[in-house]
C-alpha cells in the first residue's frame, strides 16, 4: 500500500463557534419554552442568534471542507473517514427513532391493554374502571385529566376510501423519491451531469410535495379530526413519530437541495468522487425506510 | 527504532503547538483535546465530589442538620449526573484521545475538527446544568435517573434546561464516539489487524459502539419528557394512556449499557497495566476481546433488572434475572484472565499496579453484589436501599475511577516526559483505598438492614455506620487534593522519563520519546 498523507487541519475556529451556537440555541430554546404562555420573553432572541451563528458557521465549515477536497488535500483515507462517519451517524439516528417506535410498541402491547383490564397486569384497570383498550385509543383513560379526545384517527380507512387517504400518497411520493435519487446517482456515475441535475431536481421537488402533504395532514388532524398532541397516547405517538420523521425529511431534502445547487452553480461532483451527494442520498434512503416503518406501524397496523 | 522516531519529528509543515489561550480553543490536536477532556473531568470530579461531601455531611448524624431536604435532593441529583456525565465519561474520552491514535499508529483522530467540537460542548452543557442551581425552583431534584413523574409533573422549571443540557451532552458523546470508531476502523498502521489491537483500543471500539447505540435513546427519553411537560403529550402519564413505567424502560435501555460504557475502558486499562507490571504477556487476549463483545451485546437485554419491583410480568422478571446473571460469565472470564496474568509473574507494585490490583479486587466485590441484586426475589428486599448504593459505588469508584487514576499514573510519564513522585503516588493510593472501603463497605450492611437510599434523614439504628461512612468519604475526598498536587508536580517537572518508561511495557506508544511529540505518527509505523 502506498502511503498517503492524512490531512490534519492545523487549527480551526469552526468548532468553538458551533459549540457556542449550540449553547445559545439550547439556552434560548429552554428559556422560550419555559416562558410559553407568559407575555414578552427575550429568550427567543437568544434562540435566533444561536440559530444564526449555527447556520453561518456550518456554511463556512462545509465550504472549507469542500475547498480542501477540491485542492486535493484529502487523501482517499480521509474520505473513507467521512464515509464511515456518515454511516455511524445514520446508525445513531436509527436508534433515536427506535426509542419512539419502542414507546409505540410498549403502549400498544402493554400499557393500554393493561389499563383496559387485559393481560397479565390487567389489574391496572382499577385505576379507571370502564376504560376499554383499543388502538387507536380514541378515548383517554381519565376523561377529566385535561386530555382532549380525538374524533377521528389517521389509521387505515378501508379499501373503499383508500385513494383519499393521504398517507398512501405520501408513501408513493417518498418511495418514488428514493428511486429518483438513485437514478440521479446512476447518471452521475455515467458522467451525465444534465440527467443528474434533472433527477436530483425531481427528488427535491418530491421532498417538497411530501412536506406539503404532511402539512395538509396535520391541518386536517388539528382542524377536523380533533387529533392533537393533547389527545392522549395515540396523538402523542402519532405526532412525535411522524413529526420527527417530517423534520428529517426537511433536513434530508435541504441536504439534497444543497447538493443540487453545488452541482448546478459550481459544477461540483465528478463520476468518481461525489461523497457529499452520496451522504445526502444515504440519508434520504434512511428517511425513506423510516417512513415505510411508520406507514406500517403507525398507519396500517 | 530511533531512526524511525527521527523521521516522525521532521515533518514538513507541522510544528509545535500554537501559542496562547486560543491554542486550546481552536486546537485539532488529539493530545491537546485529550488533556482538555482530562482536566475538565477532574474539575467535574472535584465539584461532584464536593456535592457528595454535602450529602455525607448531612448523613453524618440522624436528623436534619446542615441542609434543607429540597437542597439535599438537588445535591444528590447533581452529584450523580456530574459524576456520570461530567467526570467518568469525559475522563475515558480524554484517555481515548490521548492513547488511541498513538496505540494504533495514527497521526491524529480521524476527524480532528469534530473532535474539538465534541469537547467544547461539554463546558457549556455543564455550565447550564450547574446554573440551574440558581434558577427559580432550584436545580433538578429527581435523582440522576430522573424518573417520571418526578421529572415531569412534579419537576422544577429548571428541568427544561436540564433536558437541553442532556441533549447537547449526548451530541458530544455521539460525535466523540464516531471519531473513536472511525479512527480505529480506518487509521490503524499497516499490519495492525483487529486481533493485534491493544486491548484499550478494543475496549473503546466496543464502548463507542454502545454509546452511539444508546445516547440517541436517552435523547428520545428526554424529548418525550419535554413534550409531556410543555406540549400536552402523555407518554408517561397513565391518565392519557401512557405509562410512567415506560420512562423507566426507555431510561434503563440507555442506562444499563451506560454503566458498561463506564467500565469497559477500565477493563482495557487494567489489562495493559497488569500485563506490564507482571512482566508477562497478557493471559487470554482473544478471550478478553470476546468477553467484552459479549458483555456489550448482553448489556442490551438486561435493563429491567433495575425495575424488578415496578410490577413486571413474571416472564419478564425471570428473563431479566437470567440474562443478568449470564453477564457474570464473561465478567468472570476477565477477572480470571487478570489473575492468571499475575500468576507467577515477576510483579512490582508501582502506583498504577496498586490501583489496577485494587481495581480487580474491589470491582469483583461490586460484581458479586450485582449478582445478589440480580436475583429477583432478593432484589425485592434490596431495591432502593443503601445496598444498591454500595453496589454501584464499588463498581464505579474503585472500579471506573481507580482505573482512570491507574491510567493517569501509568501514562503520565508519556504525556509529560516526567516521572511522578512514586512515594506520594503510593500514599495517594493507600489513602484512597482506605477511604473508599470505609465509605462504601458499611453501606452494604445498612442497606441490608433496610436503610432506604435518597433520604436526608434516617432511623437511629443506622447511625453508627453512617458516621463511619461519612468519615471515609471525607478521607477519600481529601486524598484527591493530593492527587491534584501529584499531577501538577509531575506536569511541572520531575525525573525524566525514558521512551519505554516501564520495564515491561509493550505497545506503540512506548516506542516514541517521552513526552510524546506533538504530532506522533505522521508516517505510520510498521506493525509485525
Ligand atoms: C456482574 C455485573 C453486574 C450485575 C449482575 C449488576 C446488577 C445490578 C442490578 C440487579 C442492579 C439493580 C439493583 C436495584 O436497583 O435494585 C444494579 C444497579 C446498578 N448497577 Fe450494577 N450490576 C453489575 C455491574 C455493574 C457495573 C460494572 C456498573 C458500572 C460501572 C454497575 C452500575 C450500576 C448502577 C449505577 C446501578 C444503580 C442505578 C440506580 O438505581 O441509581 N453495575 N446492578
Ligand atoms: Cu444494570
Amino acid at each position: 500500500m502506498s502511503y498517503q498523507k492524512y490531512y490534519v487541519p492545523e487549527e480551526s475556529k469552526y468548532p468553538i463557534y458551533i459549540a457556542t451556537a449550540l449553547f445559545l440555541l439550547v439556552m434560548g430554546a429552554a428559556g422560550t419554552i419555559n416562558d410559553l404562555g407568559k407575555p414578552a420573553s427575550n429568550s427567543v432572541y437568544i434562540l435566533y442568534s444561536g440559530f444564526a451563528v449555527f447556520a453561518a458557521t456550518l456554511y463556512f465549515w462545509f465550504r472549507a471542507v469542500i475547498r480542501e477536497h477540491i485542492a486535493g488535500l484529502d487523501s482517499s483515507q480521509l474520505q473513507k473517514s467521512f464515509v464511515f462517519g456518515m454511516g455511524w451517524f445514520i446508525f445513531s439516528e436509527v436508534m433515536f427513532f427506535a426509542a419512539f417506535f419502542g414507546a409505540l410498541f410498549y403502549v400498544r402491547n402493554f400499557s393500554v391493554p393493561w389499563l383496559g383490564g387485559e393481560g397479565e397486569k390487567g389489574l391496572a384497570n382499577m385505576l379507571w374502571e370502564g376504560f376499554e383498550s383499543s388502538w387507536p385509543v380514541m378515548s383517554t383513560p381519565d376523561a377529566g385529566s385535561g386530555y382532549v379526545l380525538a374524533d377521528k384517527n389517521m389509521s387505515w380507512p378501508g379499501w373503499s376510501n383508500v385513494l383519499k387517504w393521504l398517507p398512501l400518497w405520501n408513501t408513493i411520493v417518498l418511495l418514488s423519491s428514493s428511486v429518483t435519487v438513485h437514478f440521479a446517482h446512476l447518471a452521475l456515475k455515467n458522467d451525465n451531469k444534465k440527467s443528474f441535475n434533472t433527477w436530483l431536481g425531481v427528488t427535491v421537488a418530491l421532498a417538497l410535495i411530501f412536506v406539503g402533504l404532511q402539512a395538509a395532514e396535520y391541518y386536517e388532524a388539528y382542524a377536523h379530526y380533533g387529533l392533537t398532541l393533547n389527545s392522549g397516547i395515540y396523538g402523542s405517538t402519532f405526532f412525535m413519530l411522524t413529526g420527527f420523521h417530517g423534520f428529517h425529511v426537511m433536513m434530508g431534502g435541504f441536504m439534497l437541495a444543497v447538493m443540487l445547487c453545488r452541482s448546478v452553480f459550481y459544477n461540483h461532483f465528478d463520476p468518481h468522487s461525489h461523497f457529499g451527494f452520496e451522504a445526502a442520498s444515504w440519508y434520504w434512503h434512511f428517511v425513506d425506510v423510516v417512513w415505510v416503518m411508520l406507514f406500517l406501524f403507525v398507519y396500517i397496523l | 527504532m530511533s531512526a524511525v522516531i527521527e523521521s516522525h519529528n521532521h515533518d514538513d509543515h507541522h510544528h509545535g503547538p500554537a501559542k496562547g489561550l486560543t491554542r486550546w480553543l481552536y486546537t485539532t490536536n488529539h493530545k491537546d483535546i485529550g488533556s482538555l477532556y482530562l482536566w475538565f473531568s477532574f474539575a467535574m470530579f472535584l465539584i461532584g465530589g464536593a456535592m457528595a461531601l454535602v450529602i455525607r455531611a448531612e448523613l453524618f448524624q440522624p436528623g436534619m442538620q446542615i441542609v434543607e431536604p429540597e437542597f439535599y435532593n438537588q445535591m444528590l441529583t447533581l452529584h450523580g449526573l456530574i459524576m456520570v456525565f461530567g467526570a467518568v465519561m469525559p475522563a475515558f474520552v480524554g484517555l481515548a484521545n490521548w492513547l488511541v491514535p498513538m496505540m494504533v499508529g495514527a497521526p491524529d483522530m480521524a476527524l480532528p475538527r469534530m473532535n474539538n467540537l465534541s469537547f467544547w460542548i461539554l463546558p457549556f452543557a455543564f455550565f447550564i446544568l450547574l446554573s440551574s442551581l440558581f434558577m427559580e425552583g432550584g436545580a433538578p431534584n429527581f435523582g440522576w435517573t430522573f424518573y417520571a413523574p418526578l421529572s415531569t409533573t412534579y419537576a422544577p422549571p429548571s428541568v427544561t434546561f436540564f433536558i437541553f443540557a442532556v441533549h447537547i451532552m449526548g451530541a458530544s458523546s455521539i460525535m466523540g464516539s464516531i471519531n473513536v470508531i472511525v479512527t480505529i476502523m480506518n487509521m490503524r498502521a499497516p499490519g495492525m489487524t483487529l486481533m493485534k489491537m491493544p486491548l484499550f483500543v478494543w475496549s473503546w471500539l466496543i464502548t463507542a459502539y454502545l454509546l452511539i447505540a444508546v445516547m440517541p435513546v436517552l435523547a428520545g427519553a428526554v424529548t418525550m419528557m419535554l413534550m409531556d411537560i410543555h406540549f400536552g403529550t402523555s407518554f408517561f402519564n397513565a391518565a392519557g394512556g401512557g405509562d410512567p413505567v415506560l420512562f423507566q424502560h426507555i431510561f434503563w435501555f440507555f442506562g444499563h449499557p451506560e454503566v458498561y460504557i463506564m467500565i469497559l475502558p477500565a477493563f482495557g486499562i487494567a489489562s495493559h497495566i497488569i500485563e506490564t507490571f507482571s512482566r508477562k504477556q497478557l493471559f487470554g487476549y482473544a478471550s478478553m476481546v470476546w468477553a467484552m463483545a459479549s458483555i456489550a451485546i448482553l448489556s442490551f437485554v438486561v435493563w429491567a433488572h433495575h425495575m424488578f419491583t415496578v410490577g413486571l410480568p413474571l416472564a419478564a422478571e425471570l428473563f431479566f434475572m437470567w440474562a443478568t446473571m449470564l453477564i457474570a460469565v464473561p465478567t468472570g472470564v476477565k477477572v480470571f484472565n487478570w489473575v492468571t496474568t499475575m500468576f507467577k509473574g515477576s510483579i512490582t507494585y508501582e502506583t498504577p499496579m496498586l490501583f489496577a490490583i485494587a481495581f480487580v479486587v474491589l470491582f469483583t466485590i461490586g460484581g458479586f453484589s450485582g449478582l445478589m441484586l440480580a436475583i429477583t426475589p432478593a432484589d425485592f428486599q434490596y431495591h432502593d436501599t443503601y445496598f444498591v448504593v454500595a453496589h454501584f459505588h464499588y463498581v464505579l469508584v474503585p472500579g471506573s475511577i481507580f482505573s482512570i487514576m491507574a491510567a493517569v499514573y501509568y501514562w503520565i510519564p508519556k504525556w509529560t516526559g516526567n516521572m511522578y513522585d512514586e512515594r506520594l503516588g503510593k500514599l495517594h493510593f493507600w489513602l484512597s483505598f482506605v477511604g473508599v472501603n470505609v465509605t462504601f463497605f458499611p453501606q452494604h450492611w445498612i442497606g441490608l438492614a433496610g436503610m432506604p437510599r435518597r433520604i436526608p434523614d434516617y432511623a437511629l439504628q443506622f447511625a453508627d455506620w453512617n458516621m463511619i461512612s461519612s468519615v471515609g468519604a471525607f478521607l477519600f475526598g481529601a486524598s484527591q487534593i493530593l492527587f491534584l498536587f501529584i499531577v501538577l508536580k509531575t506536569v511541572m517537572g520531575g525525573k525524566k522519563a525514558t521512551p519505554e518508561v516501564w520495564e515491561g511495557s509493550r505497545g506503540l506508544e512506548w516506542t516514541v520519546e517521552s513526552p510524546a511529540p506533538y504530532h506522533t505518527f505522521t508516517t505510520p509505523p510498521k506493525v509485525s
